[in-house]
């Protein structure tokens, strides 16, 4: 029942943990947790990047009276709450994950943690979810301006649920503000404001803000391009069009930029991530960045590769030759500062996830800006590859957040909190493999079916297009019915 | 007063908010079946919840991440303990949220009968399965030394806590009748409000005897008070209702649902998760909870929030005010949601 290791901080734990084969309970519940999450950051920056584009159109709506601009905010918007449904949803499943997989985890930093998670839902769920009501049943019974004030609280909500999030997070890739309690064996909170204001949650969170409307510009991209394609109502699907390419370009450019100061503060604070995100074994001063690679990543040898001189020396430390450390040397390092124990994270997967979500997210840069470029009047080329090229290009930016998570969290293992939990500590000690496994089972199948609905639904809710010119909402709060709606 | 009884408070607060709110939504979306005979019928019962039920659901968000952050043990220790019927609970949310929002999405009877079915389960499961947890805290559960829960599911299913489960069912659907008699007009009015009296009798027979039970097994004075303070509010809410009286009712019902949260609540103080294995291993509020630091921070942040949230949830009630009535809901009832126009949705190929 009990760890021998248990009153050595900060083991704790890990008494009970029965076996399937070769899986144990904490396999499992790290399946589950990258499952789940990655599934709820599909929803996440499409509800955060959308909801402020949405809000754009009505306010300019409002502001020119022009019927095109209505009938966009009602086609995305009707799109933005099929996309809000499943973020809901799939949230609720995280909140209680951390009590029910990762017990120990939040005993031990739940002074610290819990705090940022519930003042999201305090001050931006609520917010979130009552004003978005006010907004989809409200169209007929609220003062025009009072509406669209509504929607840009629901835009608002989504960025302070945001910014409290990655400051949760942030904290486990770089603790500040605590001090560890060994007699109770947890961290306790000393300092709020540090951990409100931890640089790594400053970074991250603009480097998601970007990243969010990269992913929801691609996807009003993708839409238009669906309708442009077949030449409908391009009154609407045009100007819709415009903005997305321009919101895509210049987030994209923010990512970058973003993306860079996230890449130093990262090394600063976790030397081993960036080592592992190029698989850069030996310190080395003037370190290049490789493109691809051919090889055994782990074997030490390479058999061939891409490489641009110096890139990462110049992206980790903003000097060319500048000195990057190697996974051997840190690796050393720390079995000598807290002793014997692997701390490499996995680095084939540290090392294509970083590549691939930069890949990724400048390919859809690319495509934005050809499809801007192609766009500006009717050519041949657009029909054979603009369009589906823009069409496509809708999964790239889902895939960079989906590796960029892969890397943010893998590149940290074998941490949970950085240099002070170990994820293998942070499991729950008497749950067993068994219940891990059907969670894991039910949660997988459940989301895939959700996935095919969903999808299913967004096509069909695409395909039908812009409402045509319809009546205006009543000019000032009539009290209809409420009508329509579900 | 300690902090740390200002936040037993305030997380009983948070309970009773989302049983009293998310309450009479997940009634609704029991009676569904019962109630909604025809298609309209049934989509005046869903718009009557259709703008709060998000809303009333971050209750339950805010209360988790308001124990994680002020008992961190008693989060760590429930949630891992309790890991099957939150599992359920989680899917049956899952399934009751992704309904409501795509029933009225496709035109098709079987498709709508399909996320009807979603509704109904996804609302009957959660409203019983709260109250088997609740019985269960109030209970105590097998703790050992380390705080961690060590007894199985099946010891979960106690006769004590299945009667706090048909309990909260039985209040729940009660509340969602007395709200729908409240927010509709005409046949549905007339059917949830004869039905609430009858729903009214049997809800007075379970929960009295669950309180009673509670109070046989854990005296407490001011639970008692309590008890007997929610026992009278329904008897005197199922009266209103019988009288038509329908605010009346509905404040009735609410009523005895908080009162009898928090009775379970002073029940339990100080403890926050007895242990039946030794008493020493119990949770308390002590032994349980965040620092002084934290507990500090966390009270400045709810007490400029809360009324602030209060205020603009309390608005939404308001605005959407209006009784909805059968025939404000259009023949081709499946129009989607969010003002479409019926061609639009309807292209050939769909
Ligand atoms: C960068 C943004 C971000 C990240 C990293 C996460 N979320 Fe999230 N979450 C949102 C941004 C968001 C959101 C945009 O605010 C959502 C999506 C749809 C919505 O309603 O709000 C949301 C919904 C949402 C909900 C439902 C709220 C409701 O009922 O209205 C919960 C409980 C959580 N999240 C909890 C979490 C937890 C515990 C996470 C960490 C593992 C997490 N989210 C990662
Ligand atoms: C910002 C809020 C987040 C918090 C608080 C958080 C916290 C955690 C925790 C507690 C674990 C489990 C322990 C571990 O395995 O290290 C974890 C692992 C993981 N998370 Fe995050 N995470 C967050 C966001 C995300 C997001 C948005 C994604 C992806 C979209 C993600 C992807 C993963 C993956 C893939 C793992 C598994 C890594 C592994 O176990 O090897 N995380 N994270
Ligand atoms: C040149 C381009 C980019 C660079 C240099 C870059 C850099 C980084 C770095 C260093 C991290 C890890 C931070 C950490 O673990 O501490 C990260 C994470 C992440 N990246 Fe990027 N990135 C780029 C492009 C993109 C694009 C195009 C997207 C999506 C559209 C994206 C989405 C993400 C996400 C969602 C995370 C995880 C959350 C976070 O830690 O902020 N990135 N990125």
């Amino acid at each position: 029942m009990t760890c021998p290791f248990r009153d050595l901080w900060p083991l704790r734990g890990g008494g009970e943990i029965t076996r399937l084969g070769d899986v144990d309970a904490l396999d499992l519940a790290r399946w589950q947790f990258a499952v789940t999450t990655l599934y709820h950051f599909i929803f996440v920056p499409i509800t955060i990047g959308l909801s402020a584009l949405v809000a754009v159109l009505q306010t300019v709506w409002l502001r020119t009276g022009k019927s095109e601009y209505l009938r966009a905010t009602k086609f995305f918007g009707k799109l933005f709450l099929i996309n809000f449904a499943m973020g809901v949803v799939t949230g609720i499943v995280q909140e209680f994950q951390f009590g029910m997989n990762w017990s120990n985890y939040s005993r031990f930093v739940g002074d610290i943690f819990g705090a940022p998670l519930a003042i999201e839902g305090l001050l931006a769920f609520f917010l979130e979810s009552t004003f978005l009501g006010l907004w989809m049943f409200g169209w007929e019974r609220l003062p025009r301006r009072v509406h669209l004030a509504c929607i840009w609280l629901v835009a608002i909500g989504t960025q302070l649920s945001a910014y409290f999030i990655l400051a949760a997070n942030a904290w486990m890739q770089h603790p500040v503000g605590y001090r560890i309690n060994a007699e109770r064996g947890r961290a306790e909170l000393t300092d709020f404001v540090a951990v409100l204001t931890n640089s790594t949650a400053l970074v991250a969170y603009a480097h998601t803000f970007m990243a969010c409307f990269v992913t929801a510009g691609a996807f009003m991209l993708a839409v238009a391009g669906w309708h442009l394609r077949r030449r409908n109502q391009p009154e609407v699907f045009r100007p819709a069009l415009r903005l997305a390419g321009w919101v895509v370009l210049v987030a994209g450019l923010g990512v970058v930029v973003t993306g860079d100061l996230q890449a130093r503060v990262m090394t600063d604070q976790q030397p081993m991530k960036m080592a592992a995100a190029e698989a850069l074994y030996s310190t080395t001063d003037g370190a290049s960045f490789s493109l691809f690679t051919v090889g055994s990543l782990d074997g030490h040898e390479e058999l061939f590769s891409i490489r641009v001189p110096k890139l990462l020396s110049l992206m980790a430390t903003t000097s060319p030759d500048g000195r990057v450390e190697g996974v051997d040397n840190l690796q050393a390092a720390y079995a000598a500062q807290l002793g014997p124990g692997d701390y490499r994270p996995l680095i084939p997967v540290t090392y294509w996830s970083f590549r691939l979500m930069i890949g990724f997210g400048v390919l859809a840069m690319l495509v934005a800006a050809l499809t801007l470029w192609h766009a500006r009047r009717e050519r041949p080329r657009l029909a054979r590859w603009v369009w589906p090229a823009a069409i496509w290009a809708v999964a790239l930016p889902l895939l960079a957040n989906s590796t960029g998570w892969i890397f943010t969290e893998m590149g940290r293992q074998p941490w949970t909190v950085f240099g002070v939990l170990k994820t293998a500590d942070s499991v729950s000690p008497e749950v067993g493999v068994a219940d891990v496994a059907l969670s894991l089972g039910v949660f997988t199948v459940l989301y895939g079916i959700l996935a095919v609905i969903e999808l299913l639904l967004m096509v069909r809710y695409v395909r039908a297009g812009a409402p045509e010119e319809e009546q205006r909402p009543a000019e000032d709060g009539v009290d209809r019915p409420l009508a329509f709606a579900y | 007063m300690q902090l740390t009884t200002v936040w037993f408070g305030l997380i009983a607060i948070l309970w009773c908010g989302y049983f009293l709110l998310e309450g009479f939504d997940f009634g609704v979306g029991v009676l569904l079946p019962v109630i909604g005979r025809t298609e309209r019928q049934r989509r005046v019962l869903i718009n009557t919840i259709g703008p709060v039920w998000d809303g009333n659901e971050v209750w339950l968000v805010v209360a988790g991440g308001a124990t994680f952050a002020a008992f961190p043990e008693w989060y760590a220790t429930l949630f891992s303990g309790f890991y099957l019927p939150l599992l359920l609970i989680l899917l049956a949310l899952i399934v009751r949220g992704v309904a409501f929002e795509y029933r009225g999405k496709v035109d098709s009877a079987a498709w709508r009968r399909r996320w009807d079915i979603g509704i109904f389960v996804g609302s009957a499961v959660p409203a019983f399965l709260w109250g088997v947890a609740f019985g269960n805290i109030v209970r105590g559960v097998r703790l050992d030394a380390d705080h961690e829960y060590v007894g199985s599911f099946v010891d979960l299913l106690n006769p004590y806590a299945l009667l706090g489960g048909i309990t909260t069912l039985a209040l729940f659907t009660l509340h969602g009748a007395v709200f729908l008699a409240l927010k509709t007009d005409g046949e549905v009015r007339a059917r949830a409000g004869a039905l609430a009296v009858r729903l009214g009798l049997a809800a007075l027979l379970v929960a009295g005897g669950f309180l009673s039970w509670t109070q046989w097994m854990r005296t407490d004075l001011t639970g008692a008070v309590l008890s007997a303070a929610a026992a009278a509010s329904l008897a005197g809410g199922v009266g209103a209702a019988k009288l038509r009286r329908e605010g009346w009712a509905f404040v009735g019902t609410a009523a005895a649902i908080v009162l009898a949260t928090v009775a379970l609540f002073a029940t339990l103080f100080p403890e926050v998760l007895p242990s039946t294995v030794a008493a020493a291993n119990s949770l308390t509020v002590h032994n349980a909870s965040a620092t002084p630091y934290t507990l500090k921070i966390m009270t400045w942040v709810a007490a400029f929030c809360t009324p602030v949230v209060l205020a603009y949830q309390g608005w939404t009630y308001w605005v959407f005010r209006r009784r909805l009535r059968v025939e404000d809901i259009p023949q081709a009832a499946a129009e989607p949601a969010g003002g479409q126009t019926e061609a639009a949705v309807r292209q050939p190929g769909l």
